[in-house]
């Protein structure tokens, strides 16, 4: 079996900061990571091979050329293969643009019975990219996963509700997006860190995957960004103390009339 | 400028397991119980931190000795006694079978402790030989099929966990430190007992005890190395001893400067912070440049062995100056933290008693300036 796990660098915070003056994000000084939610991904996909002998895992991200950093902790964690979707013409694309340069790399990647994608990146929020990939690729997709068994061809998931879960039984090859109540992700080993320095990561450009500039990028971006901004920080919160419950509930009122709430 | 992608790459996962893994909680369960968790262990050896600088070929990670300063230096930070567990297979306990192990010997012992299902000590220090191992009075005598060992081992770290222990001694009694020899010695042999655990000051969770010997029959296979050759093994081993030693000193000393810092940026006193106090902030001034003067020497000492450079000299001041210069900066820690850095609470205490050893074991301040001096003034 072939898995292959769709993975984003993303900036370690969960507070990104904005540029006032370009609207756009500043990334000096912020580290990249693995964005979480592929990194349960790309876990799911390596208990598969733990209990799976023979199964490769196979790691795609459409990124910058400094992307190809997060690749090397993903084949220090196990996978076997990374591919890298570089090229200017990639910049600037929306969820639309990004998936459709992605699965045009899966296509190239060629063979695939399974592919994970982590719910959402930290950094735009839009959980759009994991589906889309499968509608282009026209595979069933079941999101928010948070239990996976592989039987035969099909995948038994367990899909994440407000109040529980459904079970699904969807026939492979498929799409899953993943939630952290998935797994918890596995460390680097130092002998994988060492391993992935010698292995290639394949870096492909728009020719690559047959894609023409117009079809990826900013240019073929239906959404854009209007605005970014920073929310003005909050004021420091008021503990309201009392010696009593009633106390306490009378000074809260109290504050909530002054100024004109209740 | 010393560090490689892969040692960058490494020193992110080492951080990340000594910060995820080693909780204040399980610190202060250790220090109270004086048992390391047997789980912490086990994941340790699953991603390769028990073999890092171990060549693949035999069952190791294959980094470089820089790849376990650094492993070292994260584990430190965060826990004294978990760089010891770190440190020991792949420093005193695999560095003899490294050196001089035969295939047959490698197998059977350097592989379980890489992959942790086993642990092996090193036997060196007795009660009247410490600095001076030539002096050691435990013998091997040849007895054709075997030799039988007597005598006492002291101070032997984590002795009373191990399964095995390399043994250090005299096949020639009448030579001083070119007639030892090195053997390996089942620690559930007949003849073998153990001395009770000491109450250490420091280091607290590695139980360490004396290894007693009385006519104890080692198999011929179980010698490591030649006859008489015993003496190289064990000063070779040291040289990365040493730098296993100036590794952890500078993790502790890091470990004790970052919790300085936070507390004179909390501390408010005389209505502003410790840290506006010109004495408070010229104080973690000088710790951290001495700090990073020592990691320099570190750095410097894991990057000519990897070169496979002659070391011994700069492992040697290494490991002198980073672990004086670790106690200087746990000790202004604890000042800076003043009433609470005496109270077990804080984790300044725990890294002042722990680094205390660092300027005594595998070779006293005294014996690193010994080395040094010797080099430069030869004859």
């Amino acid at each position: 079996m072939r898995i292959l796990v769709c993975a984003k660098q993303v900036p370690d915070t969960n507070e990104v900061k904005i540029d006032p003056k370009t609207g756009t994000m500043i990334r000096e000084g912020v580290p990249s990571i693995l964005n979480p939610d592929d990194a349960n991904a790309l876990e799911a996909a390596l208990v598969i091979k733990d209990e799976n002998p023979g199964t490769e895992v196979i790691v795609i991200t459409m990124g910058p050329p400094q992307a190809s950093e997060m690749l090397r902790e993903c084949l220090a964690m196990g996978a076997d293969e990374a591919y890298l979707l570089s090229d200017r013409a990639f910049g600037g694309a929306d969820t639309w643009a990004t998936s459709a340069t992605l699965a045009a790399g899966i296509k190239n990647v060629k063979k695939i019975d399974l592919i994970l994608a982590g719910r959402q990146a930290i950094d735009g929020d839009t959980a759009q990219v994991g589906s889309q990939i499968a509608q282009r690729l026209k595979m069933p997709v079941v999101t928010y996963v948070e239990d996976i068994k592989i039987e035969d061809k099909k995948a038994i998931v367990h899909r994440q509700m407000e109040d529980g879960y459904e079970v699904i039984e969807v026939q492979m090859p498929c799409l899953l997006t993943c939630v952290k109540e998935l797994n918890e992700p596995r460390y680097m080993s130092i002998g994988g860190i060492m391993d992935a320095y010698e292995q290639t990561i394949t870096t492909w450009n728009h020719e690559d995957i047959g894609l023409s500039p117009e079809a990826c990028g900013l240019n073929a971006s239906p959404t854009q960004v209007f605005r970014s901004f920073s929310p003005p920080a909050k004021g420091v919160g008021e503990m309201i103390t009392g010696n009593t419950v009633n106390e306490i509930a009378g000074t809260l009122v109290s504050k909530l009339k002054e100024k004109h709430i209740i | 400028m010393y560090f490689s992608e892969q040692n960058k790459m490494i020193r992110k996962l080492a951080r990340d397991f000594a910060l995820k893994e080693l909780t204040t909680e399980i610190l202060d369960q250790v220090e109270e119980s004086g048992e390391f968790p047997q789980e912490i262990l086990d994941k340790m050896a699953k991603f390769g931190f028990f073999g890092i600088k171990i060549p693949k070929s035999l069952g190791g990670a294959g980094g470089d000795h820089m790849s376990y300063v650094i492993c070292m230096e994260e584990f430190a930070r965060v826990s004294g006694v978990a760089s010891v567990y770190l440190s020991a297979p792949n420093s005193l306990a695999g560095g003899p079978l490294l050196l001089s192990g035969t295939d047959e010997q490698i197998e059977k012992y350097l592989k379980p402790i890489i992959t942790g299902k086993k642990k092996l000590a090193f036997a060196l220090t007795e009660p009247g030989a410490g600095s001076d191992a030539g002096g050691m009075a435990t013998s091997a005598v040849d007895m054709g099929d075997y030799y039988l060992l007597n005598g006492r081992k002291t101070f032997i770290t984590m002795a009373p966990l191990c399964d095995d222990a390399v043994i250090y001694a005299k096949t020639d009694m009448s030579k001083g430190t070119r007639g030892i020899s090195a053997f390996i010695v089942d620690l559930k042999s007949e003849g073998v007992s153990l001395g009770k655990n000491e109450h250490k000051m420091g280091l607290i969770g590695c139980a360490t005890s004396d290894i007693i010997m009385e006519d104890v029959k080692v198999p011929k296979e179980n010698r490591l190395g030649e006859v008489n050759k015993g003496f190289s093994n064990a000063m070779k081993t040291l040289d990365v001893g040493r730098l296993g030693v100036a590794s952890q000193s500078i993790g502790v000393a890091q470990g004790a400067l970052d919790e300085a810092i936070k507390y004179a940026k909390e501390r408010k006193q005389f209505g502003r912070r410790i840290a506006d106090f010109q004495a408070i902030a010229f104080m973690i001034a000088d710790m951290a440049t001495k700090l990073e003067a020592a990691k320099l020497l570190v750095y410097n000492a894991a990057s000519l062995m990897d070169n496979k450079q002659n070391a011994s000299k700069e492992a040697s001041m290494a490991k002198f100056y980073a672990a004086e210069i670790c106690n200087e900066i746990c000790g202004k820690a604890v000042q800076i933290h003043g009433g609470y850095g005496f109270i077990k609470d804080y984790k300044v205490e725990r890294m002042y008693r722990d680094c205390r050893v660092f300027t005594i074991y595998e070779g006293t301040s005294q014996v690193q300036q010994m080395v040094i001096s010797g080099m430069l003034l030869k004859k």
